[in-house]
């Protein structure tokens, strides 16, 4: 791989630290070599953009708050263009508005960093509430075929961890990722364990190279910034690799399309990360992820003292999806229970790799599940 | 000049896509003009344009940084890029449509700011792309294809709103005087800090034939007609001034440079 992997200098000195969600993901960002921040307020968000103000401050980093979340989203792509590593972070109506710059930074290849803190929608819902209903929007939000990358933490450690992993693979793949984070691990204060080094990926780098294409269907090519004399030419409608518009070729559209879909689907190994815990001779299976995936946890561990072969399988990235291992799972398992807090919008993504009934745990009042709801949920249904 | 000017130019882009009669390759030719006479070095200037016509005039005729972005969002791209790497002379062109109506946003918070730009609007008064609909800068009055029956709501006076907003240099001309326009744009684009440029252009495809301009000829010796300079101004009446547009340097303001 061309992409440069190093270790570096944790930006935060080594040792054990209290801290909130937020705040975390915002010193992942710093510790990924994160410079810029465009952001507009918004609640359960805010807290990134407080620490990014402070930290980028001390680095001499960029902060602008932004007019709206277009603005904000739209000054990134323009920042990572000038060469930065650069984040928003923002919850769902948020979202909503930078749908269409995401499809930008789908087409243009434009690495950069978004982070969902999620809240109970639709609309405007409950701003200070926890849910995890932007699953398939920020997979499936933009027009057209977009192949994204989501990560979703489960505790204060992973809100620091994940958001590091997000860069590089932005900068691996040159798209946007996220992190779907939602309120509870948000605002949740816990330990946060920061070690001497982390690994961090930087842009590749190679003058001379078409920036929009490769002679693989599923390559990534290297990315200018301006300034550097490469006459970059950066636009959203379809374009050879080059960057000249072809509005009208088929093969250029065709091409295009493909590769943007299979540099990411050739290579999602690179991406997928999940966790199991007792699945080794489970009957019963449950998938979660995020916060949720901590009740789930519980849960599992209370069924298997009240004599149930239940087992956990935690999604740590869900776009790209985990298709062999749900396909495993589904093996394994008599039956698989999704707890979310959605209407079932991962639940329904699993029936596309297994035919293993599915038993959708959806929870949308505005609170977390707890581990007595999942077992209920289970028991009832197994009865 | 002309070879300087060509040296500026992706020349594998020809023929541009403009309508015979359009007032953009005047504009485009004069912000060239107004570079090359600067001696500005191409390599350094990112140009970033929005959805439209007039976002074409830069994206992908001029061999330097181009950014073509989504519809209106151009200022705030613009912004992103300037903010971090300051070194960029950062020059936005793009129609009046982009700019003022679906990026009206980004366009006034630009201006509060005193962002570190050059704003170019090529006002056509018109949605010339999408088939000759109503902009937010079409006069009272005038048939589109969503006004069948004559335009009945106002239009902005940008430069005003601009100015209104904070911007440190404000300027009006038209395609029909290209020497006052370059000479506009050459202290737009040295300008520090927010600068905004009113360019009228004629759209004699969209909204010429449409409102009995006979050709592209009448509209260019209509613009010539209306607009009037900051300086012939003074002592003119209120009804000598009916009807007639002010063009020249409207605002120009010290500034320390603007934010960048």
């Amino acid at each position: 791989m061309p992409i440069q992997r190093k270790k570096i200098k944790s930006s935060l000195a080594p040792g054990w630290y209290f801290m909130q969600g937020d705040e975390a993901c915002a010193e992942g960002a710093i510790a990924a070599g994160c410079r810029f921040y465009a952001g507009y307020p918004i609640t359960p968000a805010s807290e990134v953009m407080i620490r990014m103000v402070q930290r980028l401050a001390d680095i001499d980093g960029v902060f602008i708050q932004m007019e709206d979340e277009i603005g904000s989203i739209s000054s990134v792509i323009g920042a990572s263009w000038a060469g930065a590593k650069a984040m928003t972070a923002t919850s769902g109506p948020g979202i909503s508005l930078m749908t269409e710059a995401v499809g930008y930074a789908v087409i243009t290849e434009t690495p950069c960093v978004i982070v969902d803190v999620q809240r109970a929608g639709p609309s405007t819902g409950q701003a200070t509430r926890p849910a995890q209903g932007d699953i398939m929007q920020v997979k499936w939000g933009p027009h057209g075929d977009n192949e994204i990358v989501a990560l979703a933490p489960w505790s204060v450690q992973e809100m620091y961890a994940l958001t590091i992993k997000a860069f590089n693979y932005a900068e691996r793949f040159r798209l946007p990722a996220f992190i779907m984070a939602d309120e509870a691990v948000g605002h949740l204060r816990e330990t946060l364990v920061v070690k001497e080094e982390v690994e961090v990926w930087d842009r590749y780098k190679a003058p001379g190279l078409p920036p929009f294409g490769t002679e693989e269907r599923n390559g990534v090519p290297p990315m200018p910034s301006f300034g550097e004399g490469a006459n970059l030419l950066v636009t959203g409608s379809t374009h050879d690799s080059w960057g000249f518009r072809k509005t009208a070729d088929p093969a250029v559209q065709a091409r295009l399309t493909e590769r943007l879909v299979l540099k990411v689907r050739d290579f999602k190994d690179e991406v997928i990360e999940t966790e199991s815990y007792f699945l080794d001779d489970a009957e019963v299976g449950v998938l979660a992820y995020g916060f949720t995936a901590r009740a789930a946890l519980q849960a599992v561990k209370r069924l298997r003292n009240q004599g149930m072969k239940a087992g956990l399988l935690r999604l740590i990235s869900i776009w790209p999806f985990a298709d062999e291992a749900i396909i495993k799972l589904g093996k394994k398992c008599r039956v698989i229970f999704v707890p979310e807090m959605n209407r079932g919008q991962v639940a329904g993504e699993l029936k596309k790799y297994t035919t293993t009934p599915i038993i959708s745990l959806p929870k949308t009042n505005g609170e977390v599940i707890e581990p007595g709801e999942i077992v209920e949920g289970i028991r009832r249904n197994m009865a | 000049m002309k070879e300087k000017i060509f040296q500026m130019i992706n020349t594998e882009a020809f023929p541009t896509p403009f309508c015979p009669g359009c007032g953009h390759g005047i504009l485009m030719g004069a912000v060239l003009r107004a570079i090359a006479e600067l001696e500005y070095d191409m390599k350094q200037m990112l140009f970033v344009s929005g959805i439209g016509c007039a976002a074409w005039i830069p994206s992908p005729h001029f061999k330097a940084d181009t950014l073509h972005t989504l519809h209106g969002r151009a200022i705030a791209y613009a912004t992103g890029a300037k903010l971090y790497n300051p070194k960029l002379k950062v020059v936005v062109i793009s129609g009046d449509g982009d700019l003022s109506a679906i990026g009206g946003n980004h366009l006034i918070h630009a201006a509060r700011r005193d962002m570190d730009m050059t704003v170019i609007c090529a006002n056509n008064a018109i949605y010339g792309m999408t088939g000759g609909q109503v902009a937010s800068t079409t006069p009272l009055g005038s048939i589109t294809t969503t006004t069948p029956k004559g335009n009945q709501e106002p239009p902005f006076d940008l430069c005003k709103l601009v100015e209104g907003a904070g911007a440190t240099y404000v300027a009006r001309q038209s395609v029909a005087a290209p020497i006052p326009l370059t000479r506009i744009l050459k202290k737009a684009i040295s300008h520090r800090g927010f600068a905004f440029v009113e360019v009228l252009s004629p759209c004699p495809t969209h909204f010429g034939r449409r409102n009995a301009f006979r050709t592209a000829y009448d509209m260019i010796q209509s613009l010539k007609n209306s607009c009037i300079s900051t300086e012939k101004i003074r002592g003119m009446s209120p009804e000598e001034l009916l009807g007639k547009i002010t063009v020249g340097q409207l605002v120009d303001k010290g500034t320390e440079g603007g934010r960048s």
